[in-house]
């Protein structure tokens, strides 16, 4: 027990500050990916939300696409093949440089594409649960389109789409663990560093597990006090 | 639509042409981009079948033609990727659909007492339940995968001591064990927001009508929970292919294995490729199998 705790404290003799550098740049992707997914998974849905048919294929083309890859398939597609171009690119312009993609960027757009797809369906359901009349009212009061949408429907929407869009926080917050196979210091990758260090691997995956769980934990009771600010105007009951 | 006026027979005018608004454009621009994105991967693919296509054309080819098709020929002087790999992949799909169907098979038979234990009403039983259901379904699944298969190499002298070495010294095994746990979880709440969906009053229905309590569950709720299951049960299917895919990293030859294996000896983009192909094709023929089997299933309840 006590050589446990000496392998997990801080300082020279344990891992203790790797791993927090790995909590550290894991909750760090997460909340970098959330902005770009968000406001992505948001333009599909408008999309999907048209009434123009060909806007509305295009966007579920790419939800199929997202959804049908698995994480990890996505995530080497986004690495090696954004490697691969970038590598043609340079080709064409005649240079002799090696690139190497940024393990970080390649997981954030990887992830926010995943995210994004996954988003989108929220909003759509959400869209579906305001009525006519909203936009009605908006433009009656003479409110643009823009500012009936950004006004009137988007506050609204977000209140119906935040318990969907809580669950996908914790589905992107645990997706971020692919990320180490590609080389990121994350929280899996700097665990599985001093596992194979000090051959006790049940010790620091067991470590990683719960620090995911009490990530997960934080997440939550934050949403909880979202939920309850987004509807802090409706009626108590 | 008018219908055309039945004694003059004369038909309503034709609807004003659809007009060009900033939407219509934006997305005819998208689908195209598509179509070119789509059309430009195909050829790439294709680009496998050069071979046997100048191989068969050849005795029909003459003059500058088959100059130049043996000029092509002459460079490929090795097999093309699907002609080496293709195989190959048809043995990772193998083993994927052999992970996952494992893994949701125990997955299933391990939900039910947990479900079971979930929702009763002693504490002794729910809470274990309830920490279960909420650590496997709070961390990620490769984290549960590296537990198990690197972790409980920890405990070799216990686990050969009680004769369980071989089980756990194995990655296919050690797969399908995290994989079960994992989806057994998610299974359990699947049954329970089920079960739980039902109406007091049909168990109350059922009680009046003398059924015990057994058989009104077996007969009276559970089929009706089923059908609300039904939706849940096959979008955790797709997860767990999807998340199946995390087998590769401890060496397990599934799909994705194959890949990072095909990737590693060529350096062809294509391995990825094929992957997505092969995975997407799977994803879609489920979900529209599926679709087909609810409706089916609650033909009963279409108005």
């Amino acid at each position: 027990m006590n050589e446990a705790l000496t392998l997990l404290s801080f300082g020279d003799q344990g891992w203790g500050d790797t791993i927090a550098l790995g909590v550290l740049v894991t909750v760090s992707l997460s909340l970098a990916t959330l902005p770009f997914g968000l406001v992505l998974g948001f333009v599909i849905a408008l999309a999907k939300n048209s009434s123009e048919p060909s806007l509305k294929l295009a966007a579920n083309i790419y939800t199929t696409i997202f959804r049908g890859l698995p994480e990890l398939l996505t995530l080497f597609l986004v690495y090696f093949g954004v490697q691969i171009g970038l590598q043609q690119l340079v080709k064409l312009a005649g240079l002799e440089i090696y690139i190497e993609v940024n393990s970080f960027v390649a997981g954030m757009v990887a992830l926010a594409f995943v995210f994004s797809s996954y988003a989108s369906e929220a909003f759509l359901s959400a869209f579906k649960g305001i009525p006519q009349g909203q936009y009605e009212g908006g433009y009656a009061l003479g409110l643009s389109r823009f500012q009936t949408m950004t006004l009137i429907i988007l506050p609204q929407l977000i209140r119906l789409a935040l318990p969907a869009l809580g669950n996908l926080w914790l589905i992107l917050l645990k997706d971020t663990a692919l990320v180490s196979t590609i080389g990121l210091s994350d929280l899996l990758r700097e665990t599985s560093i001093a596992a194979r260090v000090t051959k006790e691997p049940f010790l620091f995956f067991g470590v990683a597990c719960l620090i995911y769980l009490v990530l997960a934990m934080i997440s939550s009771s934050a949403f909880t006090r979202i939920e309850r600010w987004s509807k802090r105007g409706e009626v108590q009951r | 639509m008018i219908a055309p006026n039945p004694q003059t027979g004369m038909k309503p005018p034709p609807a004003p042409p659809r007009a060009w608004t900033n939407t219509r454009i934006a997305g005819n621009v998208l689908m195209a981009l598509w179509a070119i994105a789509g059309i430009s991967l195909a050829a790439y693919l294709l680009g496998n079948l050069e071979k046997p296509i100048l191989q068969a054309l050849m005795p029909l080819l003459s003059g500058d033609w088959a100059t130049w098709a043996e000029q092509r020929l002459a460079t490929h002087e090795f097999d093309s990727f699907l002609e080496r790999y293709g195989a190959k992949y048809l043995q990772g799909f193998l083993v994927t659909l052999q992970i996952v169907g494992l893994s949701l098979l125990f997955g299933a038979l391990l939900s039910v007492p947990i479900a079971l234990a979930r929702s009763s009403k002693w504490k002794i039983f729910s809470r274990p339940a309830y920490a279960y259901v909420y650590f496997f379904r709070g961390t990620p699944l490769l984290a549960q995968t590296f537990l198990i298969y690197y972790g409980f190499g920890s405990f070799r002298p216990e686990l050969q001591s009680i004769g369980l070495w071989w089980f756990f010294r194995d990655a296919f095994y050690c797969v399908v064990f995290a994989f079960s746990l994992n989806t057994s979880a998610y299974q359990a709440e699947i049954l329970r927001g089920a079960v739980q969906n039902i109406t007091k009053g049909q168990w109350e229905g059922a009680a009046a009508l003398g059924l015990s309590r057994p058989v009104t569950f077996f007969k009276v709720i559970l089929p009706q929970a089923l059908m609300v299951a039904l939706r849940p049960y096959g979008n955790e299917i797709i997860l767990m292919i999807k998340g199946s895919a995390i087998a590769a990293i401890i060496t397990i030859y599934d799909v994705m294995g194959e890949t990072r294996r095909a990737y590693s000896r060529t350096y062809d983009f294509q391995a990825y490729i094929w992957a997505a192909v092969i995975y997407l094709m799977i994803v879609e023929t489920l979900r529209r199998v599926w679709d087909r089997i609810e409706a089916r299933l609650t033909r009963h309840l279409k108005r």
